[in-house]
């Protein structure tokens, strides 16, 4: 049983709340999609690979990003669907590094498979591209120690979860989610700070990561 | 009428702690809500409950309404329609009716709000009075694919507001100014939406004379062909050829909409003496209308145009399977075989009816995930959320906004 530590430094829950915001750009076919993922805001890539996980946080069907989606149930192409479903964001410390991904995926499709280029959407059925418009602000709760941590952490939003979890790590680029490096700098405790980091989180819904956290809390530090 | 903390048992506390912190930035502005109708229709029922929200939360809300006269609405009515992208012939004497109505509008109405938020295309003209507060153009209309002279003219007022909201993604325009996407949403705890006892159900069929003895397909809706009430009737015929059921067609009326009478005769006419057939008039009956919900088997919506269709998050809420069409706000609210079925035509419509009664355990399933869905995303708590972020972001241009 591991003794409570103090940290060097509180930890402040924030929360993330978005807002959609519509770009007016639209594709209908592959080559549109490919050449409106190349130019798009990084707000419309973060967007359309993160939008899922607080819109659907119970079981959800659709394929772990927009893209992904349409290119299988609007294009009907779904080879390129499941390459796309299956590019492993978590491997990714940039939005311009994953856009870069997702765009090499489609290209080489394309070259391989041009009549692809042939498909069209229906009129209703175009791909929108919406950028996300994120508000960050203190949720008001300071911790000192991993104690306070966790009961915080059972009763924050999934707003404050999503945001130290996601956002800190792809959009504003940290190195890791704010919690590990918290953990490891103030609390000193990086072999817990790695087990976190470890985690990926794109595979659990928002409130199933809240639980997997305090359990691997808990075990280390049993009350 | 309910008050913020009443919500935390359906969406979490943490949910509702988080609207009073949002809100706490917006201390001190003036938001002047102005649409063209107090009671009747979606805007004004979503004014109705998120003002006095807001208030609570401590923003300084308040809501005017326009005046206009029958030639005013007939006018605006067009207008709608056209929007909507059905056939109108609109003349140059619309827009000077409707020019005429707005300037007495613009003279009459006081404009104090920090931020306007002007809601649809009959008050648009009053940001011609804008001096330096911020304002806010609310589109609740499909304008997917507008009658572009009606849409070219509303630009001219468009183009001067700092920012536009649309309810779903294909409805964005190409426009010199910011657009959000906030889907409106339904109140859990209004008259409408709550849950009511079994003899308050009981009483409401009784009273129309509605036995439940075969299953109930619904529709809800104002009698307007963009709802195609005529198409619901061809529906339940095919369903009825196979299993016996009843229709309930039920709706009021709004005092901006004067096209509703006529359409009420096309549907009595085409219903003809059919017994099996209810056609309800429920001016402004919130209970009864969530009655007649909660005793249907299944709920129809097969609108042909459609600004979000609340009708269908109000049913889904209800854990109703729910058949509607693919148009307008209605996908974000149906994932076609998991939250509900989608459908294109009077065919469509019928054969998923048919699926639904024939399939009890899997209407059941949809109706489960749809309630959650809307839990998550068209709860009037998210709305007022969005829209306390839409005030925010009149004050930040940036992507990431640190508040």
């Amino acid at each position: 049983m591991q003794e409570l530590i103090n940290a060097k430094e509180p930890f402040r829950f924030c929360a993330r709340l978005h807002l959609p915001e519509l770009t007016g750009l639209r594709a209908v076919n592959l080559a549109q999609l490919l050449d409106l993922i190349d130019k798009a805001p990084d707000s419309c890539i973060y967007n359309h690979t993160h939008r899922f996980l607080q819109q659907h946080q119970y079981l959800s069907p659709e394929p772990p990003n927009d893209f992904a989606f349409w290119v299988t149930e609007i294009i009907g192409e779904r080879k390129l669907g499941e390459e796309l479903a299956s590019i492993d964001t978590v491997q990714y410390s940039s939005i311009e590094s994953l856009r870069s991904k997702i765009a090499e995926v489609i290209r080489s499709y394309l070259g391989k498979n041009p009549l692809a280029k042939l498909r069209f959407a229906v009129h209703g059925e175009e791909f929108h591209f919406i950028k996300s418009v994120s508000f960050i602000m203190p949720t008001g709760y300071t911790v000192n120690n991993l104690e306070e941590f966790t009961d915080i952490l059972k009763k924050v939003t999934i707003d404050s979860i999503y945001f130290h979890v996601f956002e800190a790590r792809l959009r504003l680029e940290r190195k890791a989610n704010d919690f590990s490096n918290w953990i490891e700098t103030s609390i000193g405790d990086k072999e817990l700070a790695d087990k976190i980091s470890k985690l990926n989180p794109y595979m659990y819904t928002l409130e199933e990561l809240r639980k997997m956290i305090i359990r691997l809390i808990e075990r280390r530090y049993p009350h | 009428m309910a008050k913020i903390d009443e919500y935390a048992p359906i969406v979490g506390q943490s949910e509702v702690d988080c609207l009073k912190l949002i809100a706490q930035r917006l201390k001190g502005r003036v938001i002047q809500n102005i649409n063209s109708t107090a009671v009747g229709g979606g805007v004004a029922e979503i004014l109705s409950r998120m003002v006095p929200l807001l208030i609570e939360l401590g923003i300084d809300a308040k809501w005017d309404v326009i005046k206009g006269g029958e030639q005013f609405f007939a006018v605006t009515k067009k207008f709608h329609n056209a929007l909507h992208g059905r056939f109108e012939e609109i003349t140059q004497r619309d827009f000077e009716i409707f020019m005429e109505t707005s300037e007495k509008n613009a003279a009459e109405l006081k404009i104090y709000g920090d931020i306007v938020f002007v809601h649809d295309p009959q008050p648009i003209t009053l940001v011609k009075n804008k001096s330096g507060n911020k304002w806010i153009w609310r589109c609740h209309i499909d304008v997917s694919d507008p009658n572009r002279k009606v849409w070219d003219f509303l630009f001219g007022f468009i183009k001067d507001y700092d920012s536009s909201v649309f309810s779903a993604p294909g409805f964005s325009q190409e426009l010199p100014i910011r657009q959000f996407l906030i889907p409106p949403s339904i109140d859990p705890l209004s008259d409408k939406n709550k849950e009511l006892p079994e003899e308050v159900i009981t009483a409401v069929l009784r009273k129309y004379n509605i036995i439940k003895d075969k299953p109930i397909i619904t529709q809800i809706s104002r009698f307007d062909r963009l709802k195609d009430p005529l198409g619901v009737i061809d529906a339940y015929r095919r369903v009825k050829k196979y299993i016996d059921c009843q229709l309930i067609l039920a709706g009021g009326s709004a005092t901006d909409d004067p096209e509703g009478v006529e359409v009420l005769e096309e549907v009595r006419e085409k219903a003809k003496q059919d017994k099996d057939i209810h056609i309800l008039l429920l001016p402004q009956n919130d209970i009864e209308v969530n009655a007649l919900q909660q005793s249907s088997t299944v709920i129809i919506q097969k609108s042909l145009k459609e600004g979000f269709g609340l009708t269908v998050a109000e049913a889904l809420w209800k854990a109703k399977p729910v058949v509607a069409s693919n148009v307008g706000g209605i996908p974000l609210q149906i994932k076609h075989n998991y939250s509900g079925l989608l459908c294109h035509s009077s065919e469509g419509a019928a054969l998923e009816i048919r699926q639904l009664l024939t399939n009890p355990a899997f209407a059941r399933k949809l109706g489960e995930n749809g309630r959650e869905h809307v839990r998550s995303n068209f709860l009037v708590t998210r709305h007022l959320k969005d829209y306390m972020l839409l005030f925010l972001s009149l004050y930040h241009e940036q992507d990431i906004v640190y508040l």
